[in-house]
């Protein structure tokens, strides 16, 4: 069975739900939903100076969500929050107009063929959305 | 021809080279080809209605009025003027909410269900925000039937509306009618149904049904987007004041004195959708011409077919009533440990057309303990093959997915 989608890096990630759980003692936190969809994210963060120190996501959603999130815990420990912008970023326009990523976000290029399906970019985009909320306001 | 090929032949979307598996009816329905016809023939040459004596004003107004007077007929409205055109059920069932909300005082009370769409629900939520009306709400029963029995309980001598679907968006359920509008008279409250859902499955009868007021939209019964209606008993528009307010809905405008003009042009302000109404009144012209016995006696097969295919998944769960009494085919159901957007997706990959969601209802998935469901909707056009291709869709879903 095949899906141009649900491939198994997709698959892998949102299995393996990095990052899940809750920060103890958050520098930040966010509640996103998709209203339409129903999907909601959770997430808490901590900075140490001007880096993300952790990242921790509650995700009820669909395989889509959960796998972004999961990316979203692999990959911003260690980041600044203006690179997480600039993820995001990255993220909305090669889904919104096929932008080509640079060699450092191409972790991102397993949600390529989400862009075919303009109903789906919520979906990827909660979680990088919801950290961007948590960060309001924080050092950059 | 079967009737299905009949049936088919009629609609542009089947004409395609590669049309979908599509059932997604209860969101949208297919346009007719008399419908199109209609409402392009409009556009193509137009005038405003009501205004000029000019021939082609005068041929405007003519074809909106018959728009209206095809309307009443499918709905066997007593009379034409009860008909008022919207821009479609969410439109009606608001004007009901303001029209008849700013006749309410505070404390008086209106009857609604959990099963409601979020456009027969939300505009109750603002009225209680605005006057102070005390909104009560009927209950579910465990397989998504409205707890009619609660009626007893829940009507007081306070409830001046009763507001309430006709069919489940969600479930399919369909509502006894006779229990709500019979609660309804012992008290005096006015009964309004939603019936977005029920009209795709054939004409309905205001008048037997009881009710105060009927709503739905054009494009849920082969009809154009961009119109609905709402259906008043003649009695009970008069007294009302208007929602919108505008041109064409007035009888006289001063500084000093202001007087509305008689319905349904008081709930009509603005030019309305005139060529959308033509092509509502195309597509009900032609509801009106089918053999419902033998188009009812198919979806219930189909539907048989679709409820007996998903209960040989485990991993299914049924949103709605598992038998066939007083139902529409509207299924909708949760696949266990998937997202319904991920099975939609693998399906609609696999052209199966379907929605997943909470389908604008979540105090319904509240209710039942669901945090969405996957819906397929079948319409009068489906087939056999549509239902097989879900089913098998639905399998490769479970695969990929797991």
């Amino acid at each position: 069975m095949t899906s141009s989608v649900y491939q198994q890096a997709i698959k892998e990630l949102a299995q393996a739900a990095h990052g899940s759980g809750r920060l103890d003692h958050p520098d930040g936190a966010a509640r996103l939903d998709n209203p339409l969809c129903g999907d909601r994210v959770d997430l808490t963060v901590s900075l140490a100076g001007e880096v993300i120190a952790a990242v921790a996501h509650e995700t009820r959603a669909c395989l889509l969500c959960r796998a972004a999130a999961s990316l979203l815990g692999l990959t911003a420990p260690g980041r600044s929050p203006s690179e997480m912008r600039a993820a995001t970023a990255a993220l909305e326009a090669m889904l919104n107009s096929a932008a080509v990523l640079s060699p450092e976000w191409q972790a991102l290029a397993v949600f390529a063929p989400v862009a075919a399906y303009p109903s789906r970019h919520g979906c990827v985009l909660l979680p990088f959305q919801a950290l961007q909320a948590a960060l309001q306001g924080k050092p950059q | 021809m079967s009737l299905i090929e009949q049936l088919r032949a009629q609609f542009p979307f089947y004409a395609a080279a590669n049309p979908c598996h599509y059932l997604d009816n209860a969101a949208t329905s297919q346009i007719h080809q008399q419908a199109l016809a209609a409402m392009a023939g409009q556009e193509a040459s137009r005038a405003n209605v009501h205004r000029s004596p000019y021939r082609l004003a005068e041929a405007s107004t003519h074809a909106y009025g018959e728009a209206r007077a095809r309307v009443a007929r499918f709905l066997n409205a007593a009379a034409n003027d009860e008909v008022v055109f919207t821009s479609g059920a969410t439109a009606a069932l608001n004007l009901v909410a303001y029209s008849v909300g700013e006749t309410l005082q505070a404390g008086d009370e209106v009857l609604i269900s959990a099963a409601e769409h979020h456009s027969n629900f939300v505009p109750w939520l603002r009225l209680r925000e605005r006057s102070g009306i005390r909104l009560r709400v009927l209950p579910l029963l465990p397989d998504g039937r409205i707890a009619t029995a609660s009626l007893a309980e829940l009507v007081t001598e306070r409830c001046r509306l009763i507001a309430i679907t006709h069919c489940s968006n969600v479930t399919g359920a369909v509502t006894d009618v006779a229990a709500v509008v019979a609660a309804a008279r012992k008290v005096g409250a006015l009964v309004l149904l939603d019936g977005a859902q029920q009209v795709q499955h054939g004409p309905v009868d205001v008048q037997m049904l009881g009710a105060d007021f009927y709503a739905f939209s054009s494009h849920k019964c082969f009809g154009p987007t961009g119109v609905g209606v709402l259906w008043g008993r003649q009695a009970v528009l008069e007294r009302l004041p208007p929602f919108m307010t505008g041109g064409g809905m007035v009888g006289e405008v001063s500084l000093e004195s202001l007087s509305f003009a008689a319905p349904p042009a008081r709930f009509e302000a603005g030019t309305p959708p005139v060529a959308q109404a033509i092509g509502l009144g195309a597509a009900v012209d032609w509801l009106m011409t089918l053999p419902w016995a033998e188009i009812h006696q198919a979806e219930s097969a189909l539907l048989a077919r679709l409820l007996a295919g998903l209960a040989t998944f485990p991993a299914v769960r049924l949103i709605g009533p598992a038998d066939l009494a007083r139902r529409l085919p509207i299924v909708s159901f949760e696949v266990r440990g998937i997202h319904p957007h991920d099975v939609c997706q693998v399906l609609g990959e696999r052209q199966v057309a379907l929605r997943g969601g909470n389908h604008c209802a979540q105090p319904l998935f509240a209710a039942l303990n669901s945090a969405g469901a996957t819906r397929a909707s079948l319409a009068l056009y489906n087939d056999a093959a549509d239902v097989d291709a879900l089913l098998a869709g639905l399998e490769d879903a479970l695969k990929v997915l797991s």
